[in-house]
């Protein structure tokens, strides 16, 4: 085993381990906004891993056999996960901005500055 | 080598069930959401890992076009539900 599989493995236990967390919190947890914590932060950091060993795997055997169209597989993989880092971000904003407008409040929290600011 | 990767679409394809069961039970429509965004997210992670199980790079772009249009379409129904349509 070579070290560039081992750190393709590496990569994709990692995102997977990761993204099971995010989906056991999205399961467990008791609130909308607990929930949204659990799965936008795990599963962007798992998502962006599992490309990352797509990404390692692809300058591989590009930089191992010379073939073009693996260093293109490759900037693919990392514009994806480029892509899925901001717009999860932004859609998480969004969908917790809406939720509190429309009424749902966190249910154990103390203080809720949002509420305080009547925005 | 290619097993492995295999494995983990497999391992995303068991996640994105729990995640719609999320999607089946929630109380509340922002709680679908979230579970419906959670499932886009494995959907393009596991696409990427799919591009290189069938040495296809064209469901890669598949993937960066899939994410851009949920982003979308989550945008669009967080202003449903704020009230701002």
């Amino acid at each position: 085993m070579t070290v560039v599989e081992i750190l393709i493995y590496t990569c994709l236990v990692i995102g997977v381990v990761f993204n099971s967390l995010g989906v056991l919190g999205l399961l467990r947890f008791p609130d909308l906004y607990t929930r949204m914590h659990a799965t936008t932060k795990a599963t962007t950091f798992g998502s962006i891993f599992t490309s990352l060993a797509v990404v390692v795997y692809g300058l591989s055997i590009f930089f191992s056999q010379n073939a073009s169209q693996y260093l293109n597989l490759a900037i693919h993989a990392f514009l994806a996960a480029a892509f899925l880092a901001f717009t999860n971000a932004v859609s998480a904003h969004a969908i917790a901005r809406a939720a509190h407008k429309s009424g749902i409040k966190p249910m154990l929290a103390v203080v809720d500055r949002l509420e305080e600011a009547k925005l | 080598m290619i097993d492995v990767w295999i494995l983990a679409v497999l391992c995303l394809t068991v996640l994105m069930a729990f995640a719609v069961v999320r999607l089946v039970l929630g109380p509340t429509a922002p709680d679908r959401v979230i579970a419906l965004d959670t499932v886009n997210t494995l959907v393009i992670a596991s696409m990427i890992l799919l591009g290189v199980v069938f040495q296809e790079i064209i469901i890669v772009d598949v993937a960066i076009v899939y994410g851009l249009l949920s982003f979308v379409s989550t945008l669009y129904i967080a202003k449903y539900i704020g009230g701002e349509l």
